[in-house]
């Protein structure tokens, strides 16, 4: 494999074709975007239904508190985590190879944890109170409880959210400013003058930027691992059996990046044909991005060894109960599809021919979410179903379709808000690639500066 | 709202219960419940219903686990025993067996343990369940968001939430139930949990009656809805500070300390002692004392 992309692509090549993207994708796109509203329209109805009848509809019970909501929350919430880890991690290792596609992963980032900030909201019983778990000054001096895991989380994804969001927003700026002077005049250019802040590229301006772009950096990655920790906590400072794990967070974090990854790779393909980035999303970067997914796989299956031996080998009969329940009982083939797309469906990533094969990717990296979105679900079932207290289990709870609906449709919302964004907001990163090819840029142009001066 | 106030309003919003604490200086609410003199009979659930104001659900709505029953009669049949006729090859004898114990169903009147460092309360994220000055686990609905966060941590999923909106559902309350309907309660909403509150109506009247006579309150000055129906007299309810209440009795007979996730008596192997505290060992310090069952073969 040779460089990550071709360096003689001239600059005004670079700004041409991305901007592009913002003006004709191809036909595909507003087949997506179509199909988003449609599918995101689903969620909406089934949630007014449930609004108004009550959270009866989903179709949750004793103890079944919760359901398909909070497993999906988390699968967003996990899924948010590889746009810090391409943009903020790869960034602080000079790994040139994310310049093209980490944008797009910080968007993703972004509008993940919108989705994610849905679903809180979908499983309150009573969603018109939700800011009642907001810290804000009241005459009545009632606070949230600050011992409760749940207001940690509220707190950490909100920092996460406008953190993630300040810096998708900097990094952008000078490929505003780029878009800025170079799109037809209209609402957009007038858009674009707004965003870009008055950019003009002074060195003054670049070093400004340099430096609050790496502080915005370092402040993000503590933050990604921070608050999928507190997700863990969640689970793991209760004192349920199958939640009360020390592991939690960490593995939290591993299936989070894990997840996270096979969405880039997934969503990678999809722009790469829809906006033609073909010259930018190149087949080594995807090689890269898949090499790395591999890794995360295989950290994430360690970490799932480790918790089912630590729950096997402990004197905790109940949690063991809960183990065996999962591997055995109703949950059963959702346990082993979580094993088989989570630990055995990544090995197809060593295959090398396969790294760059793009059918075979997609189709991979779908398995891999899946796998991940039932991962999250056989967090949170089967402990409910089989619990301390035996009169309560119950084995046979299947959620309803209301909410089955609204999970599907917080894939519209999300596809939706991602579409859109790519749309306004160039997904390749034009000033970062001119990075990249810098070096090749100065050769040729001294090259033909020398050539000039022989004459 | 200084972050000074903050933090005074917090340090009284949360106790160490129940051991570092200030101990319950007047009243401290428990339960004992005598499972050998209990029959079975759901008078005490009935009562609850009618008491607190419960919804029915109905069949349907009751086969999905989404009962209103604050306090519900759990029926578990007695352990196997192997008779000598068995025959190992017959699975059908093995379940006869099951359902024809020679002790009979057992009955377990399951409700909110009122726990002293109850699990529900750290979790919840607007502190709508807290513990109140006379020992108990409140919930305040109007302050409840709906999270479920409590019931989820509760090892006893004694906890029950509004998953509809009940007054609008048939079986709730048909007519001319509502004529019955208890005007001493709080009303829920549709989207809030709720509990067994050991008949809080009736423990603040008994005390604002002993406040405004200048008295303490006296056992017997309070039942709750459950023990006044019981027919066999199993479960008694009162203050377990005062020394001459009939429940401070029982658990100092049964040597059951409110404050031990460990009871010594547990460690002596001569212990005929029949008071027990279900799921002690996840230490939340419940304040219902169960008197276990005399078994034929125990005596």
């Amino acid at each position: 494999m040779g460089k990550d992309i071709r360096e003689d692509i001239a600059w005004a090549q670079i700004n041409n074709d991305v901007l592009k993207s913002l003006e004709n994708p191809r036909k595909l796109y507003w087949v997506i975007l179509f199909a988003a509203m449609l599918v995101f329209s689903v969620g909406v109805g089934c949630e007014i239904y449930q609004y108004n009848v009550g959270l009866g509809a989903a179709n949750m019970d004793n103890p079944h508190m919760w359901g398909l909501y909070i497993a999906t929350f988390i699968f967003w919430i996990g899924m948010s985590h590889s746009g810090t880890l391409l943009s903020a991690i790869l960034h602080l290792m000079h790994a040139d190879w994310r310049k093209p596609i980490y944008r797009f992963a910080e968007a993703m980032t972004t509008f993940s944890l919108m989705t994610a900030g849905l679903f809180v909201m979908v499983h309150l019983g009573r969603l018109w109170q939700f800011y009642y778990a907001v810290p804000y000054p009241s005459e009545r001096w009632t606070w949230p409880n600050f011992q409760s895991p749940l207001l940690w989380d509220a707190m950490a994804i909100f920092t996460y959210l406008s953190s993630s969001v300040i810096f998708l927003y900097i990094g952008s700026i000078p490929d505003f400013a780029i878009a800025r002077d170079n799109i037809h005049p209209g609402w957009r250019k007038k858009l674009y003058s707004i965003l870009a802040l008055g950019w003009e590229g002074t060195d003054r301006q670049w070093r400004n930027f340099r430096v609050t772009y790496l502080t915005v950096a370092c402040f993000l990655i503590p933050l990604a691992v921070s608050v999928h920790s507190i997700v863990a906590s969640d689970f793991a400072m209760s004192q349920q059996p199958g939640w009360h794990v020390t592991s939690f967070p960490p593995y939290f974090v591993a299936g989070a990046l894990y997840s996270g990854c096979a969405a880039i790779i997934t969503l990678f393909i999809i722009l790469r044909y829809v906006f033609k980035f073909e010259e930018y999303m190149t087949l080594p970067i995807l090689k890269k991005t898949v090499r790395l997914t591999f890794a995360i796989a295989m950290v994430w299956t360690y970490l799932n060894c480790i918790e089912f031996t630590a729950t096997w080998y402990s004197h905790d009969q109940v949690a063991k109960d809960v183990l065996i329940q999962k591997a055995t009982g109703p949950y059963a083939p959702f346990f082993w599809g979580m094993i088989f797309c989570g630990s055995v469906v990544p090995f197809a990533m060593m295959v090398k021919k396969w790294q760059t094969s793009i059918p075979v990717m997609f189709a991979v990296s779908l398995l891999l979410n899946v796998g991940m979105w039932l991962e999250r679900w056989m967090i949170v079932a089967p402990t409910y179903s089989h619990g301390y207290y035996p009169w309560t289990w119950d084995h046979n709870q299947w959620p309803s379709l209301i909410q089955w609906g609204i999970v599907f449709g917080s894939f519209g919302w999300f596809t939706l808000l991602f579409m859109v964004f790519c749309k306004i907001v160039p997904s390749v990163s034009m000033y970062e690639v001119k990075e990249m090819v810098y070096h090749r840029s100065l050769a040729k142009k001294k090259e033909e500066l020398g050539l000039e001066g022989g004459h | 709202m200084s972050v000074s106030n903050l933090l005074q309003n917090w340090s009284t919003f949360r106790h160490e219960h129940p051991i570092n604490d200030k101990p319950h200086a007047e009243i401290k609410w428990a339960m004992t419940i005598d499972l050998d003199t209990c029959i079975g009979c759901n008078a005490c659930s009935v009562a609850c219903y009618a008491e607190n104001n419960l919804p029915v659900v109905g069949k349907e709505k009751y086969a999905h686990g989404q009962s209103m029953h604050w306090i519900r009669i759990e029926r578990y049949w007695g352990e196997t025993e192997v008779k000598e006729e068995y025959d190992p090859n017959s699975n059908f004898d093995m379940v006869q067996q099951d359902f024809q114990a020679d002790q009979g169903a057992q009955f377990l009147p399951m409700l909110c343990q009122q726990c002293e460092a109850a699990p529900c309360e750290t979790v919840c994220p607007v502190g709508a369940t807290n513990h109140t000055e006379d020992g108990l686990n409140s919930q305040i609905y109007n302050r409840c968001i709906g999270s479920r966060y409590c019931s989820a941590n509760c090892p006893f999923k004694v906890r029950y939430f509004n998953w509809w909106n009940y007054p609008e559902q048939e079986n709730a309350w048909p007519e001319p139930l509502p004529l019955q309907l208890n005007p001493d309660l709080t009303v829920r909403t549709k989207g809030v949990m709720e509990k067994c509150t050991f008949c809080k109506q009736r423990t603040y009247t008994a005390r604002n009656n002993a406040r405004s006579e200048g008295r303490p309150v006296h056992d017997g000055d309070v039942q709750t809805a459950c023990q006044q129906s019981c027919p066999t007299n199993a479960i008694s309810f009162g203050n377990l500070v005062d020394p001459e209440a009939r429940v401070a009795k029982q658990w100092e007979q049964q040597q059951v300390d409110l404050a031990k996730e460990k009871q010594e008596k547990d460690e002596k192997a001569d212990n005929k002692l029949r008071g027990y505290r279900i799921l002690e060992e996840l230490r939340p310090y419940p304040s219902i004392m169960y008197l276990e069952r005399v078994r034929e073969s125990a005596v």
